[in-house]
């Protein structure tokens, strides 16, 4: 019943290549674009923005670059905390080495230092597939790691290897207020998950999805395998970059080479197999799933404990936070392979048809 | 999967996010504990935190600050920095506002202390996070009561040279640093490097990765150079592997100087006598079992079964950190009480006068119970460090034993370096340095 499309039909080739051809579907992002726009930065608390929201939309934004690599093009890479780290690097550089500089193009040029590099890591997927690669792109990770900690240059020879930002603003607007961070991650974020969406739908993300089901069978049709591949490492290490210079700038303020550990790459990985594998509200299901879940776990827990009269400790909710959310793992993928975002589209089928299945 | 049951997951779900857990009683000295009890570096990071605790119900149950009463939550952050921030955010709100904030790790340190300017929070760092902080003029809301990573590396440097009969002995030595590769790790290289300078010795620096297991490569390098010294600036699993590895490459234990986070009972129970002979320095207090704040804690607190932890495990090294840092933090409490009024509760920014206006003679100490475990400290405006002792103690199979005077830091070394690094972290900020009135507020 709520999404029936009897009587939508379309007449001009325009209106079938919409992003979103169902009305439903645009009035419903309409709507969540304004709540997150115009309602949450007046009625999510303080906590809530700074804690849970800015975290939350930057690793969406991460998400997202790893499925554009993932998800769209079959490239499995275990490099994105990597790639997170150049962008965050790359950006503090461009913009402590040139006084002035706005916020923004330090971002963009994070993002494009990280593409450089992930197009360097990329050059083993032209060889290598599957596993492999990820074990190639693993040498991303750890030279990310060494380079960060050994080569000062790139921390501005501070002694203790940490970096840090402030004064942060963008026009002239100060960046300190929780919303002022939460609504510029929110702009970047759906700048970049637009454009990223009718990318995929365009020629290039074809030629992505061309190699991811059959690489052979691509080369064969004409397109070309470097380019495609490259092309994907590329845009998604700019994502990831960006992402991983706000995670700094905004999330962190300051930071060390373990922000961007081996432990963010596989838990990027996880948020695209869980949230979805090509898809872009996968990213966003996975990101939320893996950043947030944990966070209510382990507030709830204690509440819950409290219910049934019964006192928790620190080490048992940290312990049972661990096994209820690897559990609701193993259970979500058992469910549904193809992750959350499968689950939700088989939900607007059922909706399609609700109340009457067959 | 089945819409229905979904949906019911969606519901539950939200329903819990919603609930917040139970707000703590107004009229309440809240304080926010960070603390790690579970990962990697959980056996060094669970005494501390029952210590931390144990000595704000010890204060509640003597009485409060002048009658206010402490209230405290813990949050798990397992020593990562994003999940140490998310703890920061969901408790500096809470009870009306947290009144200091200790992170218990350097990485939240340094992120914490772009917070809490803007938050109006004291950042406590006993004996830990960023040395330069102790400059009071440029970093307004950190603490580093009591010792820093200089103040450790001095005192190490000078208990060798005491060894070896006098400072100008060091000429030609070589001292290797085995650290963690992190801020933490790195903090005492600038001041050894100075050091190096003055004396001549020759000084290695041998990262390892964290945690900290992988050291084969390292005591290779030490096997191979075979240093006068080595400094261990490890944290957790390190420790112990380092201790291991020593032993297995046969370099003497007695030549080497563990920092004050590499010296404690659980770095050397696994290696027993293995680790017989191995020193490190104290930030002030040793294990303390015998001291009155001890017995304290055990007569009004685990006696009535109100302790935090193994009772046996009261008065180790750690755990005594846990409620000197504490301890530290309460005084600052009062100190503000005695300006801002006796019996209320102080804001943030009440607290951090009272911490820049410790002065915590023989006398109250004695009357804390810290009698023996640490000596007078008092802090300035400029000064937010307020003291630079340390002692050595030596593992000797079964327990720590000290086995050197008081050493202070050299002030002239220290000094110098705290002006020169917080000078640039300020110009790199853009902060001018406090004036005088700034000081009185």
């Amino acid at each position: 019943m709520f999404y029936r499309e009897n009587g939508q039909f379309k007449t001009s080739y325009r209106a079938d290549q919409q992003v979103f051809p169902i009305l439903q579907d645009r009035v419903a992002i309409g709507l969540v674009l304004i709540f997150a726009f115009a309602v949450v930065p007046f009625l999510a608390s303080d906590y809530l923005m700074r804690a849970i929201l800015i975290p939350f939309v930057i690793i969406s934004l991460a998400a997202l670059g790893v499925n554009v690599l993932v998800g769209y093009c079959g490239q499995i890479s275990l490099g994105s905390g990597a790639f997170m780290a150049v962008g965050a690097y790359g950006a503090y550089n461009f913009f402590v080495r040139f006084p002035g500089l706005p916020l923004i193009p330090a971002l963009i040029l994070g993002g494009l230092c990280a593409t450089l590099f992930g197009i360097l890591f990329g050059l083993p997927s032209l060889r290598v597939k599957g596993l492999y690669l990820a074990v190639a792109t693993l040498a991303a990770q750890f030279f990310s790691d060494w380079m960060f900690l050994r080569i000062k240059w790139f921390t501005l020879d501070t002694p203790s290897g940490s970096v840090s930002v402030s004064n942060l603003q963008v026009f002239g607007w100060p960046i300190e207020s929780a919303a002022s961070k939460y609504l510029l991650c929110l702009v970047v974020l759906v700048v970049v998950a637009v454009l990223t969406k009718n990318l995929v739908r365009g020629a290039i993300g074809r030629e992505w999805m061309a190699i991811r089901d059959m690489d052979v069978a691509a080369a064969v049709i004409g397109i070309r395998p470097m380019y495609a591949k490259l092309s994907a490492f590329a845009v998604s290490s700019f994502i990831i970059g960006v992402a991983g210079a706000l995670w700094a700038f905004v999330y962190l303020g300051a930071w060390e080479p373990a922000a961007f550990s081996v432990d963010q790459s596989f838990r990027l990985l996880f948020m695209v197999i869980i949230g979805g594998l090509g898809s872009i509200t996968g990213a966003f299901f996975g990101a939320a799933f893996i950043t947030v879940l944990p966070i209510v776990l382990n507030q709830a827990l204690p509440v819950i404990a409290g219910w049934f009269g019964a006192q928790i400790s620190t080490v048992g909710i940290a312990h049972a936070e661990l096994m209820i959310f690897g559990g609701l793992i193993v259970w979500f993928l058992i469910v549904e392979p193809h992750g959350l975002a499968k689950l939700w589209s088989t939900g607007k089928q059922k909706l399609r048809l609700w109340p009457f299945p067959h | 999967m089945k819409l229905k049951s979904l949906a019911l997951a969606v519901a539950a779900a939200s329903a819990l996010a919603g609930a917040a857990p139970a707000f703590a009683q107004a009229k309440e000295q809240f304080i926010p504990v960070l603390s790690y009890r579970t990962g990697a570096y959980a056996p060094n990071g669970t005494p501390w935190a029952n210590g931390y605790v144990d000595y704000l119900k010890l204060v509640n149950a003597r009485g409060g600050i002048n009658g206010v009463k402490l209230s405290f939550e813990e949050c798990e952050t397992g020593y990562d920095t994003a999940r140490s921030v998310e703890c920061y955010e969901r408790l500096k709100g809470k009870g009306g506002g947290a009144s200091l904030v200790q992170p218990l790790s350097t990485g939240a340190t340094f992120a914490i202390t772009e917070k809490a300017p803007i938050d109006k929070i004291p950042v406590v760092t006993v004996g830990y996070g960023r040395s330069e902080s102790a400059d009071g003029t440029v970093f307004k809301w950190n603490f580093p009561i009591a010792g820093t990573y200089w103040v450790a590396a001095d005192a190490i440097i000078q208990a060798i040279a005491k060894k070896e009969g006098g400072l100008d002995k060091l000429k030609g030595k070589k001292i290797a640093l085995i650290y963690h590769d992190s801020p933490y790790g790195k903090e005492p290289i600038p001041l050894l490097q100075e050091r190096a300078k003055m004396h001549g010795f020759d000084l290695q620096l041998l990262p390892v990765t964290a945690p900290g297991v992988e050291q084969k490569a390292t005591w290779l390098q030490v096997r191979q150079a075979r240093p006068d010294y080595v400094l261990l600036w490890g944290w957790g699993v390190m420790n112990s592997t380092a201790l291991k590895e020593a032993q297995a490459t046969g370099y003497a234990r007695e030549k080497m100087y563990g920092v004050w986070w590499a010296g404690a009972e659980p770095d050397v129970k696994d290696v027993g006598d293995g680790a017989k002979g191995y020193n490190a320095v104290t930030m002030q207090h040793g294990a303390e079992p015998q001291s009155k704040l001890v017995k304290d804690v055990v007569s009004m607190l685990h006696d009535k079964n109100q302790g935090t932890g193994p009772k046996e495990e009261v008065g180790q090294v750690l755990y005594m950190r846990g409620a000197m840092s504490a301890m530290l933090g309460v005084e600052g409490i009062r100190a503000a009480q005695e300006r801002f009024g006796k019996g209320k509760v102080m804001t943030g920014e009440q607290v951090r006068w009272g911490l820049e206006n410790l002065n915590l003679t023989q006398a109250k100490l004695d009357g804390l119970g810290f009698a023996g475990v640490m000596r007078p400290i008092s802090t300035s405006c400029t000064d937010h460090m307020g003291a630079a002792w340390a002692r050595i103690h030596t593992w000797d199979g079964k327990a720590w034993k000290f086995t050197s005077d008081w050493l202070q830091a050299d002030e002239q070394i220290i000094k110098p370096l705290v002006k020169s690094t917080a000078a640039k972290y300020a110009a790199e900020k853009k902060l001018t340095a406090r004036t005088p009135a700034d000081c009185q507020s």
